[in-house]
Formats: C-alpha cells, sequence, structure tokens
C-alpha cells in the first residue's frame, strides 16, 4: 500500500533543511517500526518520494511525503491511524503528522501534481518608501512585476506577476485558525500570497523583494520576511485548484 | 538567565547550516536548572558536525545530567558567519540546548582533541564574555576547564585555563560538580577563586596550572614545582577500571542535520597496548579495558532503536583486537529485530586476513574500498615505530580484500619518522605496488590510494624526544612519493599540506611560553586552524617572531634524557623511564609486542593505578602477526643513531 502524508514543521527545526528532512524521514520510520517497501539494486533504498522543498527557516502545516508500504507487513487502511500516531509519537519535536490517506498508484506524483503553495508571511514594514499594504495594492493592480533573478551565472529580469495567483493582507479568521503559538515573539505584517510552483515558481523571499522597494546594498530579504509558513498546497483538477491531500477545492478567491 | 533564542533567531536564517545551532537532537535532555545545581557548559571547539557525534561529551552530558546536583548543557564553535553576526550584535556564545549565554554557567569546559582548535577555545571564551587570560577571572566568572587527548600537556594553554583533566571524565566530574557546589553555596565571595582552584587540585586528575611556577634556565626549564603547600607535585590521570560500569551514551544523541559520523557509535573497549610508539592515544589510555560482549550488544540493539540509525560503528584504538568482535557481529548482522540488519562499521582495521574476513561480513553488498595503516614503508621503520606487520601480513590482508571483492584498497603512511631516510619513503611507494600486483590477480581495476601525513611527536610517547621534521623536509618527502607514484600504475596519492604541522608540533609539545603565540594568532584572526582555508602558516611563524621564540627549539630539535619537559609533573601513568627505554628500543629498530598476550612490561600503569588488562580471551587474536609470535630477533643489533642537529649544541 502507498501512503500520503502530511505533516507540519514548525519552530526552531525549520533550520534544517531539505535534505535533512529525508534523513529524519528515514530515521523515524525505522524508529516507528514501520516497514517500507525497498527499491531494488546496489544500494536499496526505503520507497519515500518527497513533496516539493520547504525553503530551510521557513515553516509548514502541510509537508509532503509518499510512502511505500512493505507488502510484507500487510497493512491495510484500517491501520492509517495507528500509523500516524507512532510517526507522530516518533518524529522529532516540531514535526508531526497532520493528515494521512492511501494514495492509489495512479495518482500523480507530488513533484509533478502541485501547482501552487499558499503561505502566511510576516512582512516587517520597510523603513522607507510604502507601506505594505499600499505594496500590495500595487502588485495586484500591475500587469507586470519585475524581479531580477540569476540563472546560470547571469542576471535576468523575470515578470513574476502570472505566478502570484492571491496576494493580500490575511483576515483576522485565518489568523485565528493558525497554531497559537507560531508567532511566538515575531512581529510584522501578515500576508496570504499563493504562489505557482511550476516552472522556476516564486519564493517567498522573491516575493519579499518586490514588496519592499530596492536599496543599494540589495536587500537581505530575511530582514524583512520574520516568519513564513506554508498554509495549503494545491494540485488541478477538473481545471480547479484542489487540495493535495482531501482534495477539497481552494475557498479563497483569487485576483489573478 | 533568560534565553537568547529571540535574539538569534533573526539571524539563523541568514547563515549557512542554521541547524548547527537549534539543538533539539533525539536524546537531548530539556535542561533541568535549579538553585545550588553546578551548571557545566561542555564545549566543543569545533564546528558543529564535528564536534555533535564527539562520544566524550555526549558521555559527560549523560552522567552530569543524571546528577541531582548539576545540569549539563552543550556548544559548538559558531561557524564565522554567525560569530560575526553575533558579535556584531552583542549576542554571547550560547548553549545549543536552552540557548542560555555560556556566562550564566559555572563551568565552561572543553572537550579538546587535537592542538590545532586551541585558537577556537580562546575565541569561544572571549566570545562568552569571560576575560581570555585566567588571572582576570573574577569569582563570578566561570570556570575554564580542558579535558580529552590533547589537554595531556595543557601547558600551552595554562594562561588561559583554569582547570585542565587528565584522563577519562566518568568519575571525576562528579567530584569536581561537588566541590564547585560548595563553592556556589559559599557565596563565591572575593578572593574565593583561589580557594576553590586549591580544592580542585585536589582531586587525583585534576592540574590546576596557576598553582604552579615555572622555572627556566635560558630556553629550557629548570623547575616545575607547586607554589603553594599540599598541592600534589605530581598529577596522574584518571582511569575507569571496569567500562562495563560506564554503559554510556544510553541515550545516544541523533542530529537533525548531517554530522561527520552519522550513525550509532558503540565503545567496545579502551585503551591499546600494540605499542605503536608514535600513537598518543594508545599510550595515554592504557591499559585495555573491554567491555562485555553481552553489554556491548544490548548497546547496539538499544541505540539503533532509540535513534532510528541503521548503521553502527564498533569503536575503539583496533576493534578487531576486540575479544568478543566475532560474535557481536554474527548476532548483530543478521538479525532483523536488532532494528532490521543494521549495517556495522569497523574503523581502524588491523592489517591481517581475519581482519578482511570481519570486514567482508559486515560489508554486504558494499565493497568500496578497505583502509590498513601500515603507517611506514619498510620493515625496519616498523620496528622503529613498532607498527609490526611484516610485508606477509600486508599482502596477505590485500589478497583476501582482493578476492573477497574489493577492487580499492587504502593505505595509511606518516612520514617523518624517526630514522627515516628516502628508502624508507620510496618503500611506500614500493608497498603500494606490491598491493596493487597482488588485486591484479583478481581484478583488472585494482587500484591503490597512499595517503600520506606529517608524523608530529606528541607528548607522553616515546617518540616525545624526536625533532620532528621541518615543514620543507616533510614537503619534500611527500613529493618523493607522489613523483614515485606517478611512475607506477594503479597508485594513486592524498596527502595534506604539512604546514599545519608545524603549528600542531608547537602546540602538542610547547610550553608556557607557547600561549603568547597561541594568542596573537588567535587575536590576528587564526580560528578554525584544522581547516586548511583557514590556516595560514606565516600567521604562527610571525607569531613565533613576534614573541622571540625559536621554532627549532620547540619543534625540530631532538631532545635529551636530562631535559625538564613542560609535562614533566603530568603523568599518564607511563614511567619516564619505560619511554626512555622504548625511545631506545625504537632507535636499535627493536620491536616491542603486546602485552596482552605477553609478560608485562611495567610501562606503569597497571601497576601504577592497581588496574589491569579487562581482556575476555587469553589468547591473541587469530590471523596475521602484528608483533603476536612474531620474530623480532632482527632487531637490536646494529644501534641506530639521530643526526645530530647543529642547533642542539646551540641551545
Ligand atoms: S603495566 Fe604492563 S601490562 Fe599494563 S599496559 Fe603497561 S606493559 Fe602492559
Amino acid at each position: 500500500m502507498k501512503i500520503r502524508v502530511s505533516y507540519s514543521k514548525l519552530g526552531k527545526i525549520r533550520f534544517t533543511g531539505h535534505r535533512d528532512v529525508a534523513h529524519m524521514w528515514e530515521r523515524t520510520l525505522r524508529k516507528a517500526g514501520i516497514a517500507v517497501a525497498m527499491s531494488v539494486g546496489f544500494t536499496p533504498r526505503p520507497k519515500m518520494a518527497f513533496g516539493l522543498a520547504l525553503p530551510t527557516g521557513a515553516e509548514s502545516l502541510i509537508e509532503l511525503i509518499d510512502i511505500t508500504l512493505d507488502p510484507v507487513s500487510g497493512a491495510t487502511v484500517d491501520d492509517l491511524d495507528s500509523i500516524a500516531q507512532r510517526l507522530s509519537t516518533s518524529l522529532p519535536v516540531g514535526m508531526s503528522v497532520t493528515g494521512i490517506r492511501e494514495c492509489a498508484g495512479t495518482e500523480v506524483s507530488l513533484q509533478e501534481g502541485v501547482v501552487a503553495t499558499t503561505w502566511v508571511m510576516l512582512v516587517a514594514e520597510p523603513e522607507n518608501g510604502p507601506d505594505i499594504a499600499t505594496a500590495i495594492e500595487r502588485v495586484n493592480s500591475s500587469a507586470e512585476v519585475l524581479l531580477a533573478r540569476e540563472r546560470k551565472g547571469e542576471k535576468h529580469l523575470d515578470d513574476i506577476r502570472p505566478g502570484i495567483l492571491e496576494l493580500r493582507l490575511a483576515d483576522a479568521e485565518l489568523m485565528s485558525s493558525l497554531p497559537a503559538d507560531w508567532i511566538g515573539e515575531s512581529v510584522g505584517h501578515a500576508i496570504v500570497a499563493t504562489l505557482t510552483t511550476s516552472g522556476r515558481g516564486i519564493r517567498p523571499t522573491e516575493l519579499v523583494e518586490v514588496l519592499v522597494p530596492e536599496s543599494d546594498p540589495p536587500i537581505n530579504p530575511w530582514d524583512h520576511l520574520n516568519r513564513v509558513l506554508r498554509i495549503n498546497q494545491w494540485i488541478e483538477r477538473d481545471g480547479e485548484r484542489v487540495d493535495v491531500l482531501t482534495g477539497r477545492a481552494a475557498h479563497t478567491s483569487v485576483s489573478a | 538567565m533568560t534565553s537568547l533564542w529571540s535574539r538569534l533567531e533573526p539571524l539563523l536564517a541568514r547563515v549557512r547550516k542554521p541547524a548547527r545551532y537549534i539543538g533539539c537532537e533525539d536524546g537531548a535532555i530539556v535542561p533541568q536548572h535549579g538553585h545550588g545545581k553546578v551548571a557545566w557548559l561542555l564545549a566543543y571547539p569545533d564546528v558543529y558536525e564535528v564536534g555533535l557525534p564527539n562520544q566524550g561529551l555526549q558521555i559527560l552530558y549523560e552522567i552530569l545530567n543524571e546528577r541531582p546536583d548539576a545540569v549539563a548543557e552543550r556548544t559548538y564553535a559558531p561557524w564565522v558567519d554567525l560569530e560575526a553576526l553575533m558579535r556584531e550584535r552583542g549576542i554571547p556564545l550560547f548553549s545549543v540546548d536552552s540557548h542560555r549565554a555560556a556566562e550564566d554557567f559555572d563551568i565552561l569546559a572543553f572537550n579538546l582533541s587535537s592542538e590545532l582548535v586551541f585558537t577556537n577555545l580562546l575565541n569561544m571564551v572571549d566570545l562568552a564574555g569571560v576575560p581570555v587570560r585566567a588571572e582576570l577571572r573574577s569569582p563570578t566568572d566561570p570556570l575554564v576547564m580542558i579535558g580529552g587527548h590533547a589537554a595531556f600537556n595543557p601547558e600551552p594553554m595554562a594562561d588561559f585555563i583554569d582547570v585542565a583533566v587528565l584522563g577519562e571524565g566518568e568519575e571525576v566530574i562528579g567530584e569536581i560538580t561537588e566541590v564547585v557546589r560548595e563553592w556556589k553555596a559559599s557565596g563565591r565571595t572575593e578572593g574565593s577563586r583561589l580557594a576553590v582552584l586549591k580544592a580542585l587540585a585536589q582531586i587525583p586528575g585534576v592540574y590546576v596550572p596557576s598553582l604552579y611556577g615555572v622555572e627556566y634556565d635560558g630556553d629550557h626549564i629548570r623547575e616545575i614545582k607547586p607554589l603553594y603547600a599540599g598541592i600534589p607535585e605530581r598529577v596522574m590521570k584518571r582511569t575507569v577500571s571496569d567500562l562495563g560500569d560506564w554503559d554510556y551514551p544510553r541515550r545516544p544523541l541523533a542530529p537533525l542535520t548531517e554530522v561527520v559520523h552519522d550513525r550509532l557509535a558503540v565503545e567496545v573497549f579502551r585503551g591499546c597496548t600494540r605499542g605503536c610508539r608514535f600513537c598518543q592515544a594508545g599510550m595515554i589510555t592504557r591499559p585495555v579495558r573491554e567491555r562485555p560482549a553481552e553489554q556491548v550488544r544490548s548497546m547496539i540493539v538499544d541505540g539503533l532503536q532509540r535513534t532510528g540509525y541503521n548503521e553502527v560503528s564498533l569503536t575503539s584504538l583496533s576493534t578487531a583486537d576486540f575479544s568478543g568482535i566475532e560474535s557481536v557481529i554474527t548476532s548483530i548482522v543478521p538479525d532483523p529485530t536488532a532494528c532490521g540488519a543494521p549495517t556495522v562499521s569497523l574503523p581502524s582495521l588491523r592489517v591481517d586476513a581475519f581482519t578482511v574476513g570481519l570486514a567482508a561480513k559486515v560489508a554486504g553488498g558494499r565493497r568500496s574500498g578497505l583502509t590498513f595503516a601500515p603507517e611506514a614503508g619498510t620493515w625496519r621503520l616498523r620496528t622503529v615505530i613498532n607498527k609490526l606487520i611484516t610485508e606477509e601480513d600486508l599482502y596477505g590482508a590485500v589478497e583476501s580484500a582482493f578476492a573477497s571483492g574489493w577492487s580499492r584498497a587504502k593505505l595509511y603512511f606518516l612520514t617523518g619518522l624517526p630514522t627515516e631516510t628516502d628508502i624508507d619513503t620510496q618503500g611506500i611507494i614500493d608497498l603500494a605496488a606490491g598491493c596493487v600486483a597482488v588485486g591484479k590477480r583478481h581484478t583488472g581495476r585494482a587500484n591503490v590510494t597512499v595517503s600520506i601525513g606529517g608524523f608530529v611527536p606528541k607528548s607522553h610517547t616515546p617518540f616525545q624526544w624526536f625533532g620532528q621534521n621541518s615543514v620543507p623536509e616533510l614537503r619534500r618527502k611527500i613529493g618523493l612519493v607522489r613523483d614515485a607514484a606517478t611512475k607506477t600504475k594503479g597508485v594513486n596519492v592524498k596527502w595534506h599540506d604539512p604546514s599545519a604541522s608545524l603549528a600542531e608540533g608547537l602546540a602538542s609539545r610547547g610550553d608556557r611560553r607557547i600561549g603568547a603565540v597561541i594568542e596573537r594568532v588567535w587575536r590576528d584572526g587564526g580560528v578554525f586552524q584544522e581547516w586548511s582555508e583557514y590556516f595560514k602558516l606565516d600567521r604562527w611563524l610571525d607569531a613565533m617572531a613576534a614573541e622571540g621564540l625559536s621554532p627549532d627549539f620547540y619543534i625540530t630539535r631532538h631532545r635529551d634524557e636530562k631535559e625538564i619537559l613542560p609535562w614533566h609533573h603530568l603523568s599518564a601513568g607511563l614511567h619516564q623511564d619505560f619511554l626512555w627505554q622504548d625511545w631506545r628500543a625504537s632507535l636499535n629498530e627493536f620491536g616491542l609486542e603486546d602485552c596482552r598476550w605477553t609478560p608485562c612490561y611495567d610501562c606503569g600503569v597497571c601497576t601504577g593505578d592497581g588496574l589491569e588488562h579487562i581482556v575476555a580471551s587469553p589468547i591473541p587474536p587469530a590471523g596475521g602477526s602484528q608483533g603476536t609470535g612474531q620474530d623480532l630477533s632482527r632487531g637490536g643489533i646494529t644501534p641506530v643513531t639521530l643526526r645530530t642537529k647543529s642547533s642542539v649544541g646551540a641551545t
């Protein structure tokens, strides 16, 4: 059986990287005593497939992993709750399972299937230049938003506007639905952004670069980005964006 | 006592590998600080990936936290990027467990596994906001303590440390805790620092440099003696008598990010009596104490279960010598209940066919390369260093390695050894070529990598009197090996530039006057000296020159029997006579067999400490000679003398 598991990554552990998380999962599965199917070959590896990498320093309510269980274990859908429980106990502090379901072999892989992710970002007000609300307004009303990025050592000006699917200040309802201890002592304006992941995708730090006015030397986006939390990952089904785990459609309106 | 986390947090997204600073490992404790508890900050003066796996630190961390009167946290050297941000914002050195300031601890205890980290210690003490020089510390400053192998000659660090601990820490940390607890309870009044240091100096194994005076006669030391009544003239190392009483770490730390030894480690024995004369670790950790095989097995099973690792390293100075090795391996490797048939790695392989058999048993499908350490290129030189491996041993081992499916062997050599001539250096390539020839009989892909390092003589070894080769001489010899290798098919050479061996040699056998050099190098920005990108030879030479000290006197000069060495008052348990005789025997090319299986040479460690070897098997390990049952009659015929250098007469 193949399972799709979603998990959170919150707090200090956000400073670990994508590779680190892969290693943590290998150790976690062994600690939890969950038999995973192994790849065949010279150095067999557990059959796990990860979703999109979460940038080091970002947190998430919904990270994803597909795991193929060892057929010998005889696990069925009835075991999913207990598997989730065992995984949560074995995961490191800051990570726990938030959802689990069987995953059909025909389902498109996480890497290919996910088209966009939604973020809540706590952005510090820039010292000079327009406030965040104005900056958001400006992006939303522009037909084109240019960002200088490097590709193969060369600077390119990319229009990232088409990839910004949603951008707004977070409302109180959303904020109160987030884990209570998430914000901690950090401050800033809470904004919500849904960004495309196809092609090169847009990183939250890149969005900060277009929201905060240019300066010399160029800003370090992390000076302004106090916290960043992934709250949704989307796949496309019948022309609609639906939640990757639950299949529910997006509630939020799209401004693009 | 507040956490610095909220000040650190905004910096971490901007530095490389921020997971170095978050703690949160599997097995980490939630520190319980409290009134009356002695708070230890266990520090490793290198970067997290190198320091986290250190077993000594993990063991003490656990033992201290089990005590009701102590609490221990850990810290590692922040990498240069974070350090710059910390200094810019006035954030002091912090613990990774609860991100407390180092200053809030009573003891800053550094584990020193190499001399090249000395400057990092100064940097960390400074980052902690504690005066770098011990004499300037106030009663409320933490005590700065060192331990580990590089603490066996603490003299170059005498100005910067309050206390050095010689030997194994399991027992002595409790005794130190008790003394410091009383000092805390007494309110640490003005002037009480001297009193607590004097009380600590009463504990066996504890050395307080400031309680001793060193008198010089020109360049040489005339006398080292206690400055106060009641302070021991000589400090003896500590040794736990039975490793079976100390089944630590029980909660091994499994980090959340990649580290250098990313696997479970279980120590199978301590000490080594093979008697390699260049090897400080072997000399200072005698006698041999094996862990009961059953305990090894349960530590493996339990450790794998706790951490989720599927690989375990059985550690010691020569793991194939462990009496229980076969029973442990045969019971662990095929056992799926022992966490899914884990991979076993055996560091420090002996050079013989038996060992290769073990390696084949644990290797499974992975046959990447096998490493052997003949250390010297000719049998003559191997009798000098007492690495008693014959050519037949090596070829036999290599034969069985290639026959069992390996296609690559790695051979470790030292260069700059006593009495070494270019014949010995050429011998390195001859041996490697011989191994390739053996391998070609089995596979066309057979190749051998020669890894060559410059020898640095260490304190408490028979080679403590030997004048280290100069950097140009080491370079020349490495060059000879490289040139010869280019003409030899199937042989590759790996080497490190030997310039750091100068700094290592200086710090290894230096006296208190070297402290000023270390401080200069640190002030000039010389941190992370183990990292070649941060090492600059000129920094050390300039600092020597500025202090008016001669590299020849400290590094390349042979010492004689009458010379008072800087660690004269410190003992690893080995009789000075034994070391000197062994040095003479070495120059006479006379090998000594392993005392586990032959009569005692009375080196001093067993008799002096009421200890004995704890070895489960009364017979030497199977296969290979390695000095057991070896014909050693060839040595001792023509006495060899060391080339006398002009400088000896000049001093
Ligand atoms: S005292 Fe004797 S038996 Fe013990 S380590 Fe020394 S030589 Fe070996």
